[in-house]
């Protein structure tokens, strides 16, 4: 057996937050309260870097990371989810080690690289061509490396016109696919990626998980952190939930998912997407929100199998005068599209250009139609004469469908693993024939009365 | 293209909270020598950008501190200059102590200017003061330069000593990275290391030779005097290059070993305090 690629043993950090003295509200007061505010302040500040011993129930004493161990082998994906605050951002903080545990340890067996630090190290004054020498330098590449790779990542990036141009003239876009090009270029063994952590609009988003899955497929090891659940639930095999600090599950993703939702302690039923400059879209339409509604008008990730589920897209028309094309395609967790609802067929749009101004557009999935388990839905739209995508929101939104397991189901009474990517309940009917051939009839006697 | 070159070996990282007070991580800082680089030339280049003087500004800085110092030392206050002309005498100075000081500021500022980058990736820390202290050096040769020119004007040859100038140049940079180290892992969680080092500088020139000359300093107090670094090195430099004064040597070595010690300290402290950097910043 080979070395695992991450292995982490009762790692720990303690951080200190600052906690606000109490304030004084007299005159007098206040006064002493400022000529002593000097003495204070030391002593803030150079707690923050102190502990005493026995202090760890002070309320300003945080244990982020507390007694996590884990092992990831090569070529793992491994998601790591939890409320916000659970210390899935330290956790990485401290494998990536920008930051230093406070007990414990872990052994990194590979090259890592990590996408938080995009464009870390960009200097406005230096031209697009030096800053990716900078960049790759900052990420560990070496100088022959960059020269040799650096038509290929200009070529990627999209501004060659600009590459002499000081960085600072670039709009936010086009600093960040430079800058996404040059940590596109690098050749790790084990990619850590903070999805809270890395800034950056939708697109950018979505060319990380698009270079996670290339790392992936390429037999890599990715360590993945992430809120959006059903990007986890796709990309990775195996899931780490944390708590307070705490590793508390630690499997399958499909288990450890259903286990998080079950727990009521994430939503993955709604995102959206309230700075309109960065959400998803392009010069005709600007989605606003993706929703899982239930029949109720709730938004809920999990339905009921034997309830309609309404998925919902909210989106903004910039440009009017276009027929739009709303889609949703839906996935389950094998990967497999289980539907692509392509076509909005409200008869009220479908033929009449849309004025500008706020639309929602939803579509019915009715009951007892879809299997139990996790589905993820890409919320997407596209004009219709000419054809042109306006946006594609992989993972907008996913839910779970549950089987309440009282017999009024397609299961019946069956309570085992059922496949399947559809359970339709069906309309049975049974017949009775009459006797097989080479038996006697079997005579039924009817009671009487 | 696609895959891990095979040859790669596979390098193993330990990360733990354990400390080594004598390990001062130089071996590491090797293998970051091209980040180094780029990082000392990130900032020449940064530093000039989009002015129209551009490094022209490494001249303007000494020349017109020595045009003042000419009229107010050596026209009213009449300090003595060791007998040369008292805008050469406190020029040479003034190369060595902006160097110094400027070094000393950037070095210390160096952290807190790019916590960003710390608090995003890994590099071994002192790469941040060490460049800053590096950057400089492209300031100290053009200031250098106007001082030839300034010597051919006066008609005042270099002695043979002008060969020690390597000697001096390290001697100084060693106490501004020192200093720099700690005061910079010190700024790190005390941002007052900022406002009290400008004006801190500014005071701390008066302690050095550059507006008098080391002659003024009572004989008994020289060698103390002299733990300033800055005290043999600027003596050193008018020895050198102008031929003033015989070459201090005493004082030269209490500053050289005053800025072995300074630069070890601060090189401990340094890393006794990098752990909390990305934490506290």
């Amino acid at each position: 057996m080979s070395e695992p690629a991450i292995s982490v043993e009762n790692l720990s950090k303690r951080y200190r937050i600052g906690v606000r003295n109490r304030r004084r509200d007299t005159l007098v007061g206040n006064a002493i309260e400022a000529l002593s505010a000097p003495l204070r302040n030391l002593k803030r500040l150079a707690r923050l870097s102190r502990f005493d011993e026995n202090e760890d129930d002070r309320p300003d004493v945080v244990w982020a990371v507390r007694d996590v161990s884990f092992d990831v082998e090569p070529g793992e994906v491994v998601g790591v989810i939890g409320r916000n605050g659970a210390g899935k951002s330290t956790l990485l903080k401290l494998l990536t080690r920008i930051a230093v545990p406070t007990s414990g340890e872990a052994v990194i067996n590979g090259h890592v690289s990590s996408l938080l630090e995009v464009g870390t190290g960009f200097h406005p004054e230096l031209t697009g061509r030096e800053n990716v020498y900078l960049n790759g330098a900052v990420l560990g590449m070496t100088r022959r490396e960059i020269s040799r790779k650096f038509d290929e990542i200009v070529d990627f990036s999209g501004v060659e016109r600009f590459i002499e141009t000081p960085v600072k003239r670039y709009s936010s876009g086009m600093k960040v696919r430079l800058a996404f090009s040059v940590a596109a270029h690098l050749e790790p063994e084990i990619l850590l990626v903070d999805e809270v952590l890395s800034v950056g609009d939708w697109e950018f988003q979505k060319k990380c998980l698009g270079k996670m899955d290339d790392v992936a497929r390429q037999g890599r090891t990715v360590l993945f952190v992430s809120h959006n659940q059903a990007a986890v639930t796709r990309l990775c095999s195996r899931i780490l939930l944390m708590e307070h600090g705490c590793l508390v599950e630690d499997g399958p993703a499909h288990e450890v998912m259903s286990v998080y939702l079950r727990a009521g302690m994430g939503s993955m039923a709604e995102q959206s997407w309230p700075d309109p400059t960065t959400a998803p879209g392009a010069d005709v339409a600007r989605i606003r929100a993706a929703r899982v509604v239930g029949e109720d008008g709730r938004v809920s990730d999990a339905v009921d199998i034997r309830r309609p589920i309404f998925l919902e897209m909210e989106y903004e028309v910039l440009r009017p005068g276009y027929l739009l094309q709303p889609n949703f395609t839906v996935w389950n967790a094998e990967e497999a599209v289980v539907a692509f609802a392509g076509v909005d067929l409200d008869p009220e749009w479908i033929d009449r250009k849309r004025p500008k101004g706020l639309y929602v557009t939803r579509a019915r999935i009715p009951g007892n139609l879809l299997a139990e388990g996790m589905f993820t839905v890409d919320a997407c739209m596209s004009t219709k004469r000419p054809v042109k995508a306006q946006f594609n929101a992989d993972a907008a939104m996913a839910f779970h469908v549950v089987d309440p397991m009282d017999g009024t189901t397609a299961r019946g009474d069956w309570a085992g693993r059922m496949g399947g990517v559809m359970r339709p309940k069906l309309e049975w009917a049974t017949e009775y024939l009459g006797a097989g051939r080479d038996e006697e009839p079997v005579l039924v006697e009817e009671p009487v009365g | 293209m696609r895959g891990v070159p095979e040859a790669r070996t596979v390098p193993r990282t330990v990360i733990s909270g354990r400390r080594r007070l004598f390990d001062l991580g130089l071996s590491e800082l090797r293998d970051y020598g091209e980040l180094f680089f780029f990082l000392v030339w990130r900032d020449i280049k940064g530093r000039y950008a989009q002015s129209v003087l551009g490094v022209g500004w490494a001249l303007i800085q000494p020349t017109l501190q020595m045009i003042v110092f000419t009229v107010i030392f050596g026209g009213l206050a009449n300090i003595d200059s060791d007998g040369i002309p008292y805008p050469i005498f406190s020029y040479t100075a003034l190369v060595a102590w902006n160097y110094f000081s400027n070094a000393l500021s950037d070095a210390t500022g160096s952290l807190v200017k790019d916590k960003a980058m710390m608090q995003k990736i890994y590099f071994p820390r002192m790469i941040l003061p060490g460049s800053a202290v590096l950057g400089r050096l492209v300031d100290f040769f053009i200031a250098l330069l106007l001082l030839v020119g300034l010597m051919v004007w006066y008609a005042i040859p270099p002695t043979p000593w002008v060969l020690l100038l390597p000697l001096f140049l390290v001697i100084t940079m060693a106490a501004a990275s020192g200093l720099g180290m700690g005061l910079g892992a010190l700024a790190v969680q005390y941002r007052d290391v900022k406002h009290g080092l400008t004006f801190g500088i500014q005071l701390f020139m008066y302690a050095a030779p550059v507006v008098y000359p080391v002659s003024y300093v009572p004989e008994q107090f020289r060698l103390w005097y002299a733990i300033n670094p800055m005290v043999g090195v600027i003596e050193g430099f008018r020895a050198a290059l102008l031929g003033s004064t015989p070459m201090p040597w005493d004082l030269i070595a209490v500053g050289a070993v005053s800025s072995v010690v300074i630069l070890s300290l601060g090189a401990m402290y340094f890393r006794s305090k990098e752990r909390i950097f990305a934490d506290v910043a």
